[in-house]
């Protein structure tokens, strides 16, 4: 860290490097006149652009608005009147709010409820693949990458389309179960007609199966990664020493793993957090009230008539607050192991 | 030392003891075989099967589609849904419009993201400078974002700078919520590269731009291609912003446009099963390409840092 220098020279003299003294392994300058010490910043120029541009600035942007009224008057195109200034008022208004909090309520068990049966599914089929022969596990993969690969909008309507009411093949599988039992599970027999996608529950419900059929696969093949790094000796050693295979799953493949399922935890609540194009389609956009999560509620209030783009701005702003805070214990520890290399 | 006669006289009986336990263990081993290739043509089964479901219902006659029966073949197979979507379409266009809007939104975001992660990528795996750690910092909580939270200002903004309604607008979008992935996933490639490479290319007289290009960049462009793909993806599949910028129907991406397709009176599924298929085959095309390198780059990127 010797370029101080950069901040009280500018970019003045980067074109003037000729009576320095060069180090011996550097490049010769001619083809591009410019200071090395420079380059690094010429090369993130575009990128810092960007993410200040269009990620940064706008955050900052949204907590602005958050305390703001922003609504028709303030956002049509002809003579716009200036945002309004409320102070706490989207906040308050918005705990108040009982759907703000059947939002927060369905966010945090759907994510909670999907991460984990995401980890225990997605590791099962990782350890089941390292067991497999070559061949075999080249084939389940294949099958799992087309799980994973349907764009989140055609896993609504698929599962959608399972899940329908009358020529869906959940129900025409219901309808197969003895009379008996479904009567003692479900205390009904007949199906056909099951309105899924009506009620709140239930959609829901679709919407952890669809989340899970579709991101179990990424977890299966990093755990299986994960399992390949690991020496096979350590598998023979606890074979010889007596351990069973749960022992030895828990006593070594488990804590070699550590890191592995520390970052698709992080990884799956980030994701599962924010799930939205899935609900979306499940219910046909944001009608079913109670079954909003917070994007969906977000995206409810600021862009259903009436937009209220300050109280939508006030919900956004506070699921990023709860996603850096549950996310700030892995963010830390990435930059800790980051900084030296 | 009494014990050591009595070895002596254990040695046959023991040699046959071994053989029958070999046989087991070789049954055993079987057995453990089957059940687990029995397990894995499940979950493959369980993956495969909604997708499968999706594709034969595009080809499936109505009376097929509409019925409380389970019919597991298209036997009446038909191409009339996937004709319908292609010459009749949706929201008054063709499916075919939709198709080459999300294509034009996700090529033009890659053709971007490309040059911008790489120059980025580039400048954090190969250089020491003051604020890098900063850099990758911001890096990782920008990916925390939530785009919930982006889209109320971004849409104002785009409102404001007439890119309303314009695939442009969309396209910069886009390049903004996947270029600190890229960045991310693209340094472990280029720093995966050795530098002694580049070095000996200096050596030669080479300059840094002739390094870079003439060794470097050929090194990264697998990683470049797999990063690539992951941005295509990921504009290719993006709703949120598409629905809130784009207007007017001949606007439409893939994703906006399949919502139109549940109507009042009922769903066309057979059409809609016909779209969601156009939409899913380059997805699973790509993912199949890169399948190895996605998964390494993400987890790499992911886990080492």
């Amino acid at each position: 860290m010797t370029d101080t220098s950069i901040a009280r020279r500018g970019g003045g003299s980067a074109s003037a490097p000729a009576g320095r003294p060069r180090r011996s392994h550097r490049p010769p300058k001619k083809a591009s006149g410019l200071n090395p010490k420079y380059i690094p910043y010429v090369l993130l120029v575009p990128g810092i652009l960007v993410i200040g541009a269009l990620l940064l600035y706008p955050m900052f942007q949204a907590f602005v608005i958050s305390f703001q009224k922003v609504g028709i008057p303030q956002i049509r195109d002809v003579n716009p009147r200036p945002a309004e200034w409320l102070g706490w008022e989207n906040y308050t208004k918005v705990f108040e709010n009982d759907i703000f909090w059947s939002s927060l309520r369905n966010t945090l068990g759907f994510a909670a409820v999907t991460v984990s049966l995401t980890l225990i599914v997605g590791t099962a089929v990782g350890v089941l693949l390292n067991q497999l022969s070559k061949r075999m596990s080249t084939f389940l993969i294949i099958g799992i990458m087309f799980a994973w690969a349907v764009p989140p909008v055609a896993q609504g309507v698929i599962w959608r389309w399972l899940f329908d009411a009358e020529a869906g093949i959940i129900n025409w599988a219901l309808n197969l179960l003895p009379d008996f039992l479904s009567n003692a599970l479900f205390g009904r027999a007949d199906w056909t007609g099951q309105p899924w996608t009506n009620e709140a529950f239930s959609i829901l419900l679709i919407l952890v199966v669809t989340v899970l059929w579709s991101s179990f696969p990424f977890v299966a093949v990093s755990v299986l990664a994960g399992l390949k790094g690991i020496p096979g000796e350590l598998y023979e050693a606890a074979r010889v020493d007596g351990s069973g295979s749960w022992r030895t799953f828990w006593k070594i493949t488990f804590p070699l793993l550590k890191p592995v399922f520390a970052v698709l935890t992080i990884l799956s609540i980030i994701w599962d957090f924010k799930v939205f194009p899935q609900l979306y389609t499940l219910m046909n956009g944001p009608t079913n009230r109670e079954a909003f999560n917070l994007s969906m509620f977000s995206y409810a209030e600021a862009f259903r008539s009436p937009p209220k783009m300050g109280s939508g701005a006030a919900i956004a702003v506070i699921l990023t607050i709860i996603l850096l805070v549950v996310t700030s214990f892995y963010i830390r520890q990435m930059v800790k192991s980051e900084d030296v290399q | 030392m009494t014990t050591v006669p009595a070895y002596k006289n254990v040695d046959r009986p023991r040699q046959d003891q071994l053989n029958r336990m070999r046989k087991v263990a070789k049954y055993r081993a079987k057995g453990r075989r089957i059940a687990l290739n029995s397990v894995a043509v499940m979950v493959f089964v369980v993956a495969m099967f909604p997708v499968y479901w999706m594709v034969s219902t595009a080809f499936k006659t109505n009376d097929q589609i509409f019925t409380t029966e389970f019919i597991p073949f298209p036997t009446s197979f038909t191409f009339e849904h996937l004709d319908r979507v292609l010459s009749e379409g949706v929201a008054g266009n063709s499916i075919w419009l939709y198709l080459r809007n999300s294509a034009i939104v996700a090529l033009g975001t890659v053709a971007v993201g490309a040059v911008f992660s790489l120059l980025a990528a580039t400048a954090v795996a190969r250089f020491r400078f003051k604020g890098r750690t900063s850099f990758l910092i911001a890096l990782l909580v920008v990916q925390m974002i939530p785009a919930e939270a982006l889209l109320i200002p971004l849409f104002l903004s785009v409102k404001r700078l007439g890119l309303y309604d314009q695939l442009l607008g969309l396209i910069v979008i886009n390049v903004g919520l996947t270029l600190p992935f890229g960045i991310w996933m693209l340094r472990t490639f280029v720093a995966s590269v050795p530098k002694s490479l580049e070095e000996a290319a200096w050596i030669d007289g080479a300059s840094r731009m002739t390094a870079f290009w003439k060794v470097l960049f050929p090194l990264v462009a697998p990683g470049l291609v797999a990063t690539s793909i992951f941005s295509f993806i990921t504009a290719w599949n993006e709703l949120i912003f598409a629905l809130i910028i784009m207007s007017d129907s001949s606007g439409y991406t893939m994703p906006v446009a399949l919502q139109f397709f549940f109507g009042q009176r009922g769903t066309d599924w057979g059409a809609i099963m016909a779209s969601s298929t156009l939409m899913t085959i380059p997805v699973v095309v790509f993912f199949l390409l890169v399948q190895r390198r996605m998964v390494s780059g993400l987890v790499a990127g992911a886990v080492k840092g």
